[in-house]
């Protein structure tokens, strides 16, 4: 342990909402602490709340007990030092690839040649360069996809928060993202909290999975991958990962025990 | 808190602690997105031009032969010829100018108005609190119910008539515009304010933009509305006017009159549709076509 403050800390976040009656626990007494610069994935069955845990980072909800911090503040909205990428993409669909990703350099008022030859970087950084002019409903899912990650790296976030960015892609197209994200962080990097239901994902892009469990959403086991191994595919068919990706298997589909916890209040969710 | 979050509290949306995995169809993912849109996603080519005119010829011989059959029909020449006449003597283009005027005020104050108020009312639960009874009540009254009231409150002039021809335009459009607001993706939202969006910016380059389609469709609607309600507001003591025009020929039989009124209505109608069309397909291309 040395003594540098964690980059993200989350300290006994509870999240619970209304449902009619009942309140639904989201996230129960949640602690996770992220280093600089580090890769962390969060994997978990539906209705863990990893999600959640994403939003409260994100600012875009905060918690009902507990609290975030973020270089060492507490979280309060949003914040130009967190870049976050939807599963949706959430393009801005009367906007050409290059508009999209100048969107936030406008907002935060960056003086227009700068916006240019940034978008320009980060257009290129994800190889979208020949798409630079074209409207999003002309890209593939993975290009929209890769277009939204420009989009976030653009404002120069600190902080990438990903809240199943390939969840909506055919597993090819995934396969390939992985690696083209892997690429873009280790050569710009930043701290990424990654949210996926894929175990492959969560072991493939992590230098640490946190395996969640649902009802109430809470951290249910951490696996540690050895950073220093190099992400290809010769890693991804290697007898090491295919024993890592057993561990966080055996996590995430076999919670026994712990699933009934007492106070769990176990309101439907769907 | 910012208005935005509390328009995040309203049913429908997304029930906490569901995770976005579970919609990950990629069907539904832009279900929102995509407005309302009509005959627009077939390509129209020469072929089926073609088979418009044909209807169009065929329709016109099927009514020359019930003309000729003896039932209480003009003739399509009878109709060309008086058509020729009105136009020479300026008739017509008089009659078609009263109109076109009363129709575009009607319909430009009622957008006009329309558009703001529905933003206000999918923007600000308070203002939808209280504007939202009125047009629901308004709604259900068909805008030439107003008329006699209209009449007694406004007078004989151009108020009434231009009035009823407002407020048909101003309910067609203020609901979906209303529609268009609430119906903006929530992640746009979110994605605007994680990129550092305030709420004016993410009003006027999230909200505007996603809800222009919505507000097309409304003024198109809303045009609609206010042709059709013309012919009765021209009923109230008016000197000139196609509908009018047409009310007059009435007390004379003159078919061939109302012929040249009906079909100047359709086709000062279909013009105008069509340049909403084409600002339409300008204002909204960037929409993805099902």
């Amino acid at each position: 342990m040395t003594s540098k403050p964690a980059k993200i800390s989350v300290q006994g976040v509870t999240k619970t909402f209304a449902l009619g009656r009942d309140t639904f626990t989201a996230l129960d007494d949640v602690s996770i602490d992220i280093a600089d610069n580090e890769f962390v994935t969060v994997v978990g069955p539906s209705g863990c709340g990893k999600s959640t845990l994403m939003n409260i980072l994100a600012g875009l909800e905060t918690p009902t007990r507990g609290r975030a911090l973020v270089d060492g503040a507490p979280v309060h909205g949003p914040g130009p030092e967190r870049g976050v990428i939807f599963q949706q993409y959430a393009l801005f669909p009367w906007l050409t690839v290059r508009q999209n990703v100048e969107f936030g350099l406008r907002t935060t008022k960056v003086p227009k040649g700068e916006r240019r030859s940034r978008a320009e970087h980060f257009i290129e950084l994800v190889g979208l360069e020949r798409f630079a002019d074209a409207l999003p409903k002309t890209l593939s899912g993975g290009m929209r996809q890769r277009c939204a990650i420009a989009r976030a790296y653009a404002v120069n976030p600190s902080i990438l928060l990903m809240d199943e960015p390939f969840g909506a892609l055919d597993a090819l197209t995934r396969v390939k993202l992985q690696e083209q994200l892997l690429e873009t962080w280790s050569r710009d990097k930043r701290t990424v909290l990654f949210i996926t239901h894929d175990v492959d994902e969560a072991v493939f892009l992590a230098n640490r999975v946190i395996v969640m469990a649902a009802r109430p959403g809470r951290v249910y086991d951490v696996i540690e991958v050895d950073p220093a191994i190099e992400r290809n595919e010769e890693f991804r068919l290697s007898p090491e990962f295919a024993a890592l990706r057993n561990r966080v298997w055996h996590s995430v589909y076999h919670q026994e025990g712990r699933t009934a916890a007492p106070s769990a209040t176990h309101a439907a969710t769907s | 808190m910012s208005v935005l979050d509390k328009r995040g509290a309203r049913p429908g949306h997304p029930a906490p602690g569901t995770t976005s995995g579970e919609q990950a169809g990629s069907g539904s993912r832009d279900d929102r997105t995509t407005a309302p849109e009509r005959g627009r996603s077939s390509g129209r080519g020469r072929f089926p031009l073609l088979l418009n005119a044909a209807s169009v010829v065929l329709g016109v011989g099927i009514w020359w032969a019930f003309a000729a059959a003896g039932f209480k029909l003009p003739t399509p020449p009878e109709v060309v010829d008086r058509a020729g006449t009105l136009i020479g003597d300026g008739t017509l283009a008089d009659d078609a100018l009263a109109s076109l005027t009363r129709v575009l005020i009607g319909f430009g104050l009622g957008t006009a108005v329309a558009i703001p108020v529905g933003f206000l009312m999918g923007w600000y639960g308070i203002a939808r609190g209280l504007i939202e009874p009125w047009i629901q009540f308004f709604r259900t009254i068909p805008p030439l119910a107003i008329i006699p009231l209209a009449v007694v409150a406004m007078g004989i002039d151009e108020t009434p008539k231009i009035f009823v021809i407002f407020l048909a335009a101003f309910l067609a459009c203020v609901i979906s515009t209303f529609q268009g607001v609430v119906d903006v993706d929530r992640t746009m939202i979110n994605a605007a304010r994680v990129l550092g969006a305030k709420d004016a910016t993410i009003f006027a380059r999230v909200v505007v933009p996603a809800s222009t389609p919505f507000i097309l469709v409304g003024m198109r609607v809303g045009l609609g509305s206010a042709w059709a309600t013309l012919v009765a507001a021209e009923l109230i003591a008016a000197q000139e006017g196609l509908g009018y025009r047409m009310q007059n020929a009435q007390l004379y039989y003159d078919l061939p009159t109302i012929f040249v009124g009906l079909i100047s209505i359709g086709i000062l109608g279909l013009l105008m549709d069509r340049v909403l069309l084409l600002a339409e397909r300008k204002l909204t291309g960037w929409q993805e076509r099902r």
